[in-house]
Parts: C-alpha cells; sequence; structure tokens
C-alpha cells in the first residue's frame, strides 16, 4: 500500500538517527507550533488548562507524539500492522480529522528544517514527507 | 479584506529584510520540483530536471526562484491589497500558464521550511504563524482569477 522505495527507508533512517535523542523536544515544538499556526487544533485539547508554547502538558504531549513517530520509523517495513493499534485509538477514541495528520506533518517538516538546516536536504525532505504521509495513511487505516 | 495587526506588518516586514532572496527564491522552488515532482510539468523548457542535483544545479531553476521571491516582495510591499496588486498575476497562471492552483500550497509550503532554515531560532511559533498567514492570503489572491 505505502509507497515509499527502499532508498525512501534508507534515507528516513539515516535522518532519524541524526534526529536521535532530540526527538522529544522537536515534537514539543512541532506541537506548540501547531496549536499556534493552526488555531483550530486547540480544540482537541480542551482538556488542558495551558495551551502556550512551553506549557508542561504541550511540551509532554509533543514528546509522546514524537516517541511515536520514531517508534514507527522503527516499523517502516510494516506500518499499518505496527501502527494498528494507535490507529485504533485514533480512529475511535481521539476521533482526529486526519485532514491534521497532514498539518502536524508540515509543522514536523519544518522543525526538522530550523533544527538541521544542512541535513535536511531536498532529497531527504521529499523521503520524510513520503513517510510521514505513510505514517498519516496507516494512522487513518481504522477510521472507516 | 485582511486585517493586519502591528505585530503581523512588523513580523513580515521583518523576514523579508532578512532573508537572502538569492537562497531562498531559488531554494524554495527547486525544493518544490524535488519534493512534488508533478509540479515539474510547468517548467518543461527548463532543461535538466533529471534528478535532484540537477534541479539544484539548474539555472534557469534558480533565476525562476528569484522571479517567484520578487513576487511575494511585492505583496509585501503591498500589503493591504494583496488581492488587487496579484489580479494580473493571477489571470496570468490561471489564463496563460494554466497552473492548477492546488499547486500553490505546495510551493508556499516549501518556503515555509526554507525560511525556517534560514532564520532557525528566530523562526518563532508565534513568527511562523504570520508567515503562513501571509503565505494564505498571496494563495488565495492568487487562486482569485481562477473560474
Amino acid at each position: 500500500m505505502t509507497s515509499l522505495t527502499a532508498k525512501d527507508k534508507e534515507v528516513v533512517k539515516a535522518f532519524w538517527a541524526k534526529v536521535g535523542g532530540s526527538a522529544a523536544e522537536l515534537g514539543s515544538d512541532a506541537l506548540a507550533r501547531l496549536l499556534v499556526v493552526y488555531p483550530q487544533t486547540k480544540t482537541y485539547f480542551s482538556h488542558w488548562k495551558d495551551l502556550s508554547p512551553g506549557s508542561a502538558p504541550v511540551k509532554k504531549h509533543g514528546a509522546t507524539i514524537m516517541n511515536g513517530v520514531s517508534d514507527a520509523v522503527g516499523k517502516i517495513d510494516d506500518l499499518t500492522g505496527g501502527l494498528l493499534s494507535l490507529s485504533e485509538l485514533h480512529a475511535f477514541t481521539l476521533r482526529v480529522d486526519p485532514a491534521n495528520f497532514k498539518i502536524f506533518a508540515h509543522n514536523i517538516l519544518v522543525v526538522l528544517a530550523i533544527n538541521f538546516p544542512d541535513d535536511f536536504t531536498p532529497s531527504v525532505h521529499v523521503a520524510m514527507d513520503k513517510f510521514l504521509a505513510a505514517l498519516a495513511r496507516a494512522l487513518a487505516e481504522k477510521y472507516r | 479584506m485582511v486585517v493586519w495587526t502591528d505585530f503581523e506588518r512588523s513580523t513580515i516586514e521583518n523576514i523579508f529584510s532578512k532573508i537572502n532572496y538569492e537562497v531562498v527564491g531559488p531554494a524554495a522552488i527547486s525544493r518544490c520540483l524535488i519534493v512534488y515532482p508533478w509540479t515539474q510539468r510547468y517548467f518543461g523548457g527548463f532543461g535538466n530536471l533529471y534528478n535532484a542535483a540537477a534541479i539544484i544545479d539548474n539555472p534557469k531553476v534558480a533565476a525562476h526562484g528569484l522571479v517567484v521571491l520578487k513576487g511575494l516582495e511585492l505583496a509585501q510591499k503591498n500589503m493591504d491589497n494583496i488581492k488587487a496588486t496579484f489580479a494580473d498575476l493571477s489571470k496570468l497562471h490561471s489564463e496563460k500558464l494554466l497552473v492548477d492552483p492546488d499547486n500553490f500550497k505546495l510551493l508556499t509550503d516549501c518556503l515555509a521550511i526554507v525560511v525556517a532554515a534560514e532564520l532557525g531560532e528566530d523562526f518563532t511559533a508565534e513568527v511562523h504563524a504570520v508567515f503562513q498567514k501571509f503565505l494564505a492570503v498571496v494563495v488565495a489572491s492568487l487562486r482569485k482569477q481562477y473560474y
């Protein structure tokens, strides 16, 4: 189902190795940006007291999400299978409109560009964009 | 009628004063052609677009990147009336160049990423939000004359 070539997977894994432990922090930044740049996404977090960029729930949740992405890199050969329970969570419990996955992916790319200006080349960009799109598809698998 | 706060105006002015047009323009358009290869359909006369390296080295691509960025600068200088300022450009893209307007978003996504890389830490969430708003207005103005 996925259109990730062997080369794409190689590029993603190699680049993600560079991201390494900073994933959590990058996730927090990406989530913070989501809430500021696309305020309609705040509707999913009405249960948090503080939605501002440095706040504790934003930091924690951003890290959770990005750790999920790191995990997905490890499951790149079978995203649909590997992300099954996460898909069920998003489909039945969280019910996040899948259009938001695309927006979040864009923010991840922005954050990567800021933090890895030399490594985030156009070739890495296209592989990561494809990977995040495949991830989003796997996440939306159980929706209907 | 788009309403711009003082913060938004100064932020956009700031961005344009900080970025290097010769770097950002070419980088954004070459990224667009690489990440979304179907956009190459509009550049048949540009010569070698065979792979990422060729696109990045292509002088016509680079020159066009600068043209695009100058267009954005025009929007920045006419922030209160981007729609009217871009009326002719919109007609050009729709009637002569026949560009699918969905492609505009692809290019502006690449622009956001390239400017983010240029500005680094200065590209805070607030600055990012303002820039995306500006780009959204530009895209809407370019889409305006399509029927």
